[in-house]
C-alpha cells in the first residue's frame, strides 16, 4: 500500500440523461449511470456503440448536447478538459516524444506548480509505483509497448487525480502482455482507490478486470452489473451473445405456462420473469457428458442428439451437437492425454447435461 | 436494467448552455482562420473582381461587351491563347516524358538514397526562376556552351538558335516545371503497396504486364494531379516565355502586359485576365472530375 | 558482378536489365541542377559576355554589385519584404491550418480550398490586380503593398506545409496534455509546436523564398525606390545580357542551396 498516492479520496461520478447527436443518430440516448466511488467500472461494447463518446463526455473531449455529469456534487459538464482534473490514459498512449520519460510525468505536476524535490520525490514514486525504478532519463524512442504503457498510466495518476479514465490503453499490446497488464491495472486500481473507467471492447479484459461492467449498444445501456451477473445473468440477447460463447435455443409454453424445451420444463411459470417468447442460453462449457453414474434426473436438463462436428483444440475439445432438424448445441469439455484422438466419433448419438442451476432465460426479443 | 429507447425531451438538462458553449468554440476556431481568409479577400478576390467588372466597361464608360469582342477583332489575342495553350500542353508532356523515369527511379530506391537523390529535385524547386531562366538564357545562347559543345562535337555545323523561340521556351519552362510534377508523382509511387506487384508476377505476369496493369495505374492520380498542377500554372506563365521566347513566343500573360504598358487599355487587359482565369478554372474543374481528384491533391507540394 | 544480376524489383528484374533506367534517371537529374550551377564559374569571367569556360577570371562583377546602390537597395528592399512576408504568413497559416486540421468543420475544406486560391489564380491577373486595386490606396510601389500581395501568395504554401505535418501528428497528445490540466493554447505551445517546429521553419523559409524570388507582382507592384531585386533582374534580362546577374545569381543559388540543407538536415534530425 502506498500512503502518499492515495491521500485523495476518490469521487463518485452522477451521469444523468446525456444525450449526444451525430446528424441524425444517437452516439447516446440519455444515458444515466452512478459510477461508485473508487470503484472499477468497464464500459464495454462493439465499435460505434457510444463507449468511448461516453468516456470522452466525461473526460471533457466531447461536448454531449444535454445532460449533466457530476464529479461527486459538482456539476462538470461545462468546464473545459484541464479543469476537471482527471487522469487519462489514451490508446496510442500519447507519450510526448520530446521530453524524457521523467519529463512526461512531471509535466501534470509542473502544470500545478509542483517543483524541485517534491515533483522528483513523486516521479521516482509513480515509477515505483509501475515498476520503472531508474528508467526516469530514457528518451519514449528507447522504451518498449509494454513500458510506454506504464509511463503513460504513470503520467495519468501521478497528481492524484480522483478519477482516472483508460480508453482501450492495453489493445496496442500482444496477448501475453496483455494479460499480464490487466492484472497490473487491477492490482494497481486496488492500490490508488480511484474511481477508474475504463473502456473496451474485449469482453474477457472486461470480466478480468471490472468491479461493475456497463454493456453499451447503440448509444444505450443494456445492462450494468459485476461480471459474476453480466454471464451468469444477461438480460437480453445482445448482452448474452457478446459476453462469452453461448448456444441459444428457442423455448415453449405448455398449458400451464411454463418454458418448455422438447417436453422438458425448463422454468416454471413462477420462477421466471420473462412473460413473452424466450430463448435458453446455455454457457458451452457448463455442458457435461452424460454417462448413467453421474445423472442426477432431478436437477439436469438432458439433451440427446448426434455428434455433428468435433474439434481438438489443446485444453479443450469443442463438440457440436445437432438435436434435431433445426437445433444444434455447442459445447467444450476438458482434454486428458489417455483418451488420445478417439473421444467421439460424428454421428455418434450422444447425451449431454446441464445442472438447472446454470440455467439462463431470456427474452427473445432484445427491443422491448 | 435496459433503458427503454426513450424519445428525447424537448429540452434536455444544460441543452441551452452547452449548445452556447459548442458554438463559442466553433467560432473561436474558426476566427483563427479569419486573418487569412480576409488577407486572400483582400488581395485576390477584390482587386480579380474588380478586373471582372473593369473588363465589362467600354471605351465610353458605360457597360459593354467590346473588350470581349477585341477577342475576336484581335487576331494578336486570339493566337496568344492559342499559344498558350500550345506551350502550357507541351510542357506538361516533355513533364510527364521525363517526370514519370525520374520518379519511378526514386520511389524505387531505399528512402535514404532517395532522400539524397531528391535533393536533385528539390534544389531547382528552391532556386529562383529567374536564376534557372537566366542560366539557359546563357546556356542556349548562340555562343552559349551548347552549342559550343555541339559545335566541337560536330553534331551540327553552324551555331543553331536554341533561344529567342519556341524552342528556348520549351526547355525553360520544362525545366522550371519538371519538380511540380515529380514531387506529387513520387509520393504517390512510395503510398503503392509492394505487395501487388508480388501478387501480379505470383499470378503469372509479366514484368512489364505487371508494370501497365497494376503499378501504372495506380500512380495514375499522383500522375494526374502533378500533370494538372504544371498546366495550370504554364497557363499563367509570364517570365520565362518573355525572355526565353524573346518576343517571339506571345502567351497571354505576355500579352496582358503588353496591352497595359503601349495602350494601358484595361478594359482589354481584365477581359483577357478574366478568360484567362475561366479557362483555369474549366480546366481544373473538368480535370478534377473526370479523374475524381481533390483539391487535397495540392497538398502534396 | 554479382550486382548486376541481382533482382531489384519485386517482379524479379535485374539491376543490368534496369541499367537504362539508371542512365535516363542521371540525365535527367543532372539536366535539373547542372544550368543553374553553370552559371557560378560564369559570373567570375573576366569578360563583357558570358563565357564558359572563362578565359580570364575576375570579381569584377562582384565588385560591380557590391558598390552599385542600385542593387544595393533592391537588395535590402527584396530582403525587408522577404523577412516581412515570413513574419506575416507562417503565423496566419500556421493558424488557419490549425483551425481547419481540428475543426473537422462541415465548412473545414471548403475553406481550405479557398486558401489556396492564390495558387490557382494566374500570378499575371493578380499582378495587374493588385496593381490596380494598390493604386486606389497608394499601395504600390511601398514596402506594406508588396509586403500583403507577398503575404497572400504564400499563406497558401504555410497552409500546406503545416496541414500535412499535421497529418503525421498524433492530436491525443495535446487531448492528453489538456487532461493532465494545461489549458489548449498552452498544451498547444508548449506538446504541439515543439513537434512540428521543423514543418514550420520550413513554411518560413519558403514564404520568405517565395517573396525573395517572387517576380511578375513585383515587377507591377513594386517601384521607385522600392524596386525589388527581381525588379532589376528582369530588366537587365530583356534588354541585354548583363554577367553582374550572373554574380547576383551565384550569391542567390547559394542561398537557396544553404536553406534547403538546413531544412533536409533538420528534417533528418527530427524524423
Amino acid at each position: 500500500m502506498n500512503a502518499t498516492l492515495q491521500d485523495q479520496s476518490a469521487l463518485p461520478i452522477h451521469i444523468q440523461s446525456l444525450t449526444k447527436k451525430y446528424d441524425r443518430l444517437f452516439a447516446l440516448n440519455a444515458v444515466s449511470l452512478d459510477i461508485r466511488s473508487g470503484e472499477f467500472l468497464t464500459l464495454l461494447g462493439p465499435s460505434g456503440s457510444g463507449k468511448t463518446t461516453l468516456l470522452m463526455a466525461i473526460a471533457g473531449f466531447n461536448r454531449p448536447d444535454s445532460g449533466s455529469i457530476k464529479f461527486g456534487d459538482e456539476e462538470v459538464i461545462l468546464k473545459p478538459p484541464h479543469k476537471r482534473n482527471v487522469g487519462m490514459v489514451f490508446q496510442s498512449y500519447a507519450l510526448f516524444p520530446h521530453m524524457s520519460v521523467a519529463e512526461n510525468i512531471a509535466f501534470p505536476l509542473k502544470l500545478r506548480g509542483i517543483k524541485g524535490q517534491e515533483s522528483t520525490d513523486r516521479v521516482n514514486q509513480a515509477l515505483a509505483t509501475v515498476q520503472l525504478e531508474g528508467l526516469g532519463e530514457r528518451g519514449i524512442e528507447q522504451l518498449s509497448g509494454g513500458q510506454r504503457q506504464r509511463v503513460a498510466l504513470a503520467r495519468a495518476f501521478v497528481f492524484k487525480p480522483r478519477i482516472l479514465l483508460m480508453d482501450e490503453p492495453l489493445s496496442a499490446l500482444d496477448k501475453k502482455l496483455r494479460d499480464q497488464m490487466q492484472i497490473e491495472l487491477k492490482n494497481l486500481h486496488e492500490q490508488l482507490g480511484v474511481t477508474t473507467v475504463y473502456v473496451t471492447h474485449d469482453q474477457r479484459e472486461a470480466l478480468t478486470m471490472s468491479d461493475r461492467i456497463v454493456v453499451i449498444n447503440d448509444g444505450q445501456l443494456c445492462q450494468i452489473d459485476t461480471p459474476h451477473a453480466i454471464y451468469n445473468q444477461p438480460v437480453d440477447r445482445f448482452v448474452a451473445d457478446f459476453i462469452g460463447e453461448s448456444t441459444m435455443l428457442p423455448l415453449t409454453r405448455n398449458n400451464s405456462g411454463d418454458l418448455v424445451y422438447i417436453d422438458q420444463i425448463i422454468s416454471s411459470k413462477n420462477s421466471t420473469s420473462v412473460n413473452t417468447e424466450a430463448l435458453l442460453v446455455i454457457r458451452p462449457e457448463r455442458l457435461f457428458v452424460i454417462n448413467e453414474s453421474n445423472i442426477d434426473r432431478e436437477n439436469t436438463i438432458v439433451f440427446n442428439g448426434k455428434v455433428k462436428e468435433f474439434v481438438f483444440q489443446g485444453d479443450t475439445a469443442f463438440v457440436v451437437l445437432s438435436i434435431n432438424e433445426t437445433d444444434t448445441l455447442s459445447f467444450r469439455f476438458s482434454t486428458d492425454a489417455a483418451a488420445a484422438d478417439n473421444y467421439l466419433q460424428i454421428g455418434q448419438p450422444l447425451s449431454v447435461g446441464l445442472a438447472r442451476h446454470n440455467v439462463i432465460v431470456i427474452p427473445k426479443d432484445t427491443n422491448q | 436494467m435496459s433503458i427503454p429507447a426513450s424519445l428525447v425531451k424537448e429540452s434536455g438538462i444544460n441543452e441551452q448552455s452547452l449548445l452556447r458553449q459548442s458554438s463559442r468554440e466553433k467560432r473561436l476556431l474558426l476566427s483563427l482562420a479569419t486573418p487569412a481568409v480576409v488577407a486572400i479577400v483582400a488581395v485576390i478576390v477584390i482587386p480579380v473582381g474588380w478586373l471582372f467588372y473593369l473588363s465589362f466597361i467600354g471605351g465610353d464608360g458605360q457597360f459593354s461587351l467590346e473588350n470581349y469582342q477585341k477577342m475576336f477583332k484581335y487576331k494578336s489575342y486570339a493566337r496568344a491563347f492559342a499559344t498558350t495553350f500550345q506551350v502550357s500542353i507541351l510542357t506538361t508532356l516533355i513533364c510527364i516524358l521525363l517526370g514519370y523515369p525520374l520518379a519511378y527511379f526514386l520511389a524505387s530506391l531505399p528512402s535514404r538514397l532517395a532522400g539524397l537523390f531528391m535533393l536533385t529535385v528539390l534544389l531547382p524547386f528552391w532556386t529562383s526562376l529567374l536564376v534557372r531562366t537566366y542560366a539557359w538564357l546563357a546556356l542556349l545562347q548562340k555562343k552559349g556552351i551548347v552549342n559550343e559543345l555541339g559545335l566541337s562535337m560536330g553534331l551540327w555545323d553552324e551555331p543553331i538558335k536554341l533561344v529567342h523561340n519556341m524552342t528556348g521556351t520549351l526547355i525553360g519552362m520544362a525545366h522550371i516545371m519538371l519538380p511540380f510534377l515529380v514531387l506529387p508523382l513520387y509520393s504517390s509511387m512510395r503510398k503503392i503497396d509492394r505487395d501487388l506487384m508480388q501478387a501480379a508476377s505470383n499470378l503469372g505476369a509479366t514484368p512489364i504486364q505487371a508494370f501497365w496493369r497494376v503499378y501504372f495505374p495506380l500512380s495514375r492520380s499522383g500522375m494526374v494531379a502533378g500533370s494538372l498542377i504544371v498546366f495550370i500554372l504554364c497557363l499563367g506563365f509570364y517570365v520565362t516565355p518573355a525572355v526565353l521566347g524573346g518576343g517571339r513566343v506571345i502567351m497571354v500573360a505576355t500579352q496582358i502586359t503588353a496591352i497595359l504598358e503601349n495602350q494601358f487599355d484595361w478594359g482589354a487587359a481584365s477581359a483577357l485576365g478574366v478568360v484567362l482565369l475561366v479557362a483555369t478554372l474549366v480546366v481544373l474543374f473538368v480535370a478534377t472530375r473526370v479523374f475524381k481528384l481533390d483539391v487535397a491533391l495540392f497538398g502534396n507540394k | 558482378m554479382q550486382w548486376f544480376n541481382r533482382p531489384v524489383s519485386d517482379t524479379q528484374i535485374t539491376q543490368w536489365q534496369r541499367m537504362w533506367l539508371y542512365i535516363v534517371a542521371a540525365i535527367i537529374m543532372l539536366l535539373l541542377v547542372v544550368p543553374s550551377f553553370i552559371v557560378i564559374p560564369m559570373s567570375f569571367s573576366n569578360s563583357q559576355y558570358l563565357e564558359f569556360p572563362p578565359e580570364t577570371w575576375s570579381t569584377r562583377w562582384y565588385e560591380t554589385y557590391f558598390e552599385s546602390a542600385k542593387w544595393m537597395r533592391a537588395t535590402i528592399t527584396s530582403l525587408k519584404v522577404g523577412f516581412l512576408t515570413m513574419l506575416f504568413a507562417t503565423p496566419i497559416g500556421v493558424m488557419a491550418a490549425y483551425a481547419l486540421y481540428v475543426s473537422g468543420h462541415r465548412f473545414a475544406r471548403a475553406v481550405f480550398a479557398f486558401l489556396v486560391t492564390p495558387m490557382i489564380v494566374p500570378v499575371i491577373l493578380i499582378a495587374i490586380g493588385t496593381f490596380y486595386a494598390f493604386g486606389k490606396f497608394g499601395l504600390n510601389n511601398t514596402i506594406t503593398g508588396l509586403v500583403l500581395a507577398h503575404t497572400v501568395i504564400a499563406i497558401p504554401l504555410v497552409t500546406i506545409v503545416i496541414t500535412s505535418a499535421f497529418r503525421n501528428y498524433d492530436l491525443d497528445q495535446e487531448r492528453v496534455a489538456r487532461s493532465l490540466g494545461a489549458s489548449r493554447i498552452r498544451a498547444f505551445f508548449v506538446i504541439t509546436v515543439p513537434q512540428i517546429k521543423f514543418s514550420v521553419a520550413t513554411a518560413a523559409l519558403l514564404s520568405f523564398l517565395t517573396s525573395f524570388d517572387e517576380v511578375i507582382v513585383s515587377i507591377f507592384v513594386s517601384g521607385g525606390k522600392n524596386a525589388t531585386l527581381t525588379k532589376h533582374m528582369f530588366g537587365a534580362l530583356r534588354d541585354y545580357i548583363d554577367p553582374t546577374i550572373a554574380a547576383i545569381s551565384t550569391i542567390m543559388i547559394l542561398v537557396s542551396t544553404i536553406l534547403l540543407l538546413i531544412t533536409q538536415f533538420f528534417g533528418k534530425k527530427s524524423s
